[in-house]
């Protein structure tokens, strides 16, 4: 310690002060920097947070509830592979083997209690676990497209869809300019034209939406689409019964008894040059489709108790063999999940700071 | 066994400038892919994951390099409590690096999620799947994240201060060998 005592005697006050600041200014741009990029300081960023927000907002907070597609039910079953999508894709689920599936069918909204005709889409979530302990997570929807290509587009589509204090529901004048704004929404306004609410999950296609990419052994590249298409065609079971607002489970019990449900997982190639970041727009109908094996469904427990509850079905989630394509609702999707997910998670283990009773939507309707 | 040389031997100088500039890109990537939507999201949570576990591995690397090779001395004339913050906010740094990929990784193995470095090496689970663990876990690794910056800006301008203001040899004995 040769040169010590220190040297702070051998500063003047002038310099010593302009050293103080100087380490001030440093400390204060690596604070101001980390808050801009955690995105407290970036306040017109969209966040995943922001986005479940606004969710709570539109429906309120049913605590331990997925913020949307909030009420559905487990089920479970195995996916068996038939090896046709193998030239495409080396996840091993494809391989002529049996894959274990725990899976949900749901209905899109916050509400855990709404009735199941409130809504004309329907949806289901797999997460199938491979032998190798890869998994392969995804939310389908009973749609083919998306209203919107962009997150943006999506948040402004809540905010619009934000129910009146007044009323209660949302302003049709606010509904109706963010369509003018969002002619891109055409396609799935037109199947929700014609779309009615089913009254089986089991008769039901369910559509991947977004693009994602295969990957062969050879490191080949296929961008795709997928569908779950139904077996179950028959509307024998089609006439619910009149007032009991969860049909979709009932009736699905009900199948389930009399034996396992299946549907095809159709794989659609695109052609070179067709768009992957576009969820509002199908490809051309004549794209070659395969049939890559089938689901089946043999089990349905609530989702309370049931092994779904604990499973963010995050669609980036994917086997060695399959990627997001450059869609980018797909890492928004990613990001919101987890928000949510967090969020339920936490309010199941009452920590502090989360909600634990039931809010109404916010603002509150004043009389 | 004592430091005499006034420096750090030179693999901890150099393990502590890799993992300063690693530890700090990987505060940014965390905070970063957890305030986005966009394919920024993606790719740092891609980066986010095997980053961690070369820090964890650096870490207790570096822990055994410090227990066989003894610090240099802070100076006498260091007051007390600078004395106790210093060694207080060393230990933390160390606990933090090697806590935080541990505590991402037990998260992760709680919420049910394969832990994928690339898309095809998996590590295995560390924690059973569990809803509530995978929520306290997952807040724990945001507050300790909070405390490791916070650490991180005491500990960087205590190494100016040292530098600029005392210019008594700490910040220089993880720089440069100084002329006698």
């Amino acid at each position: 310690m040769s040169d010590s005592p220190s040297s702070l005697f051998r500063m003047t006050p002038k310099r010593q002060a302009g050293a103080f600041l100087l380490i001030a200014a440093i400390v204060a741009a690596f604070a101001l920097l980390f808050g801009y990029v955690g995105g407290w300081l970036a306040p017109h960023r969209l966040t995943p947070k922001r986005i479940v927000n606004q969710f709570q907002k539109n429906a309120g907070v049913f605590p331990g509830y997925r913020r949307n597609h909030a009420k559905g039910v487990c089920v479970s079953g195995y996916f068996e592979g038939n090896g046709n999508a193998v030239p495409y894709s080396m996840a091993q689920v494809f391989t002529r083997s049996r894959t274990p599936v725990v899976g949900r069918f749901a209905i899109p909204g916050s509400n855990p209690y709404a009735p199941d005709g409130s809504v004309p889409i329907r949806s289901l979530a797999l997460r199938f676990t491979q032998a190798d302990g890869q998994q392969w997570r995804t939310g389908m929807n009973a749609m083919p497209v998306f209203p919107v290509s962009t997150p943006q587009a999506f948040y402004a589509q809540l905010k619009a869809t934000q129910p009146d204090p007044a009323t209660g529901k949302p302003d049709p004048s606010k509904v109706a300019a963010f369509f003018a704004a969002h002619p891109e929404a055409a396609a799935f306004r037109a199947w929700a034209k014609t779309a009615k609410p089913s009254a089986s999950f089991a008769t039901e296609s369910y559509h991947s939406i977004n693009a994602f990419i295969f990957i062969n052994a050879a490191g080949q590249r296929q961008a795709v689409r997928w569908v779950m298409a139904p077996v179950a065609t028959d509307a024998s079971h089609d006439i619910h019964k009149a007032g009991d607002p969860n049909y979709l489970a009932a009736d699905l019990s009900q199948r389930l008894a009399n034996g396992p449900l299946r549907w095809h997982l159709m794989v659609t190639l695109a052609n070179p040059g067709d768009p992957t970041n576009d969820a509002t727009r199908t490809w051309p109908a004549d794209r070659r489709s395969i049939d890559a094996g089938t689901l089946v469904i043999d089990h349905t427990t609530p989702q309370e108790s049931g092994p779904c509850r604990d499973i963010n079905y995050d669609p980036t989630v994917l086997p060695d063999g399959i990627e997001i394509s450059d869609d980018p609702l797909l890492p928004a999707r990613s990001a919101a999940y987890a928000a949510s997910y967090l969020r339920r998670t936490s309010e199941e283990a009452h920590l502090p700071g989360t909600t634990q009773t039931p809010t109404k939507p916010a603002p509150e309707a004043t009389p | 066994m004592s430091n005499t040389t006034g420096m750090f031997v030179l693999s901890a100088r150099i393990l502590h400038w890799l993992m300063a500039v690693l530890i700090l890109a990987m505060l940014f990537i965390g905070i970063g892919m957890v305030a986005s939507v966009s394919e920024r999201h993606e790719w740092l949570i891609h980066i986010h994951k095997p980053l961690g576990i070369a820090i964890l591995i650096l870490a207790v690397l570096r822990l055994a390099i410090r227990l066989r090779n003894p610090a240099p001395p802070l100076p006498a004339d260091l007051p007390w409590l600078q004395k106790l913050a210093a060694h207080a906010s060393h230990w933390l740094l160390y606990g933090l690096m090697i806590a935080m990929p541990l505590i991402g990784w037990a998260m992760l193995s709680a919420g049910g999620y394969p832990v994928m470095l690339s898309d095809s090496l998996r590590l295995p689970p560390i924690f059973p799947t569990n809803a509530i663990a995978f929520a306290i876990l997952r807040q724990l690794h945001t507050v300790l994240a909070m405390l490791l910056f916070l650490t991180f800006l005491a500990h960087m301008a205590a190494a100016l201060y040292h530098g600029l203001i005392r210019r008594d040899g700490v910040l220089s004995s993880m720089t440069h060998r100084r002329k006698p």
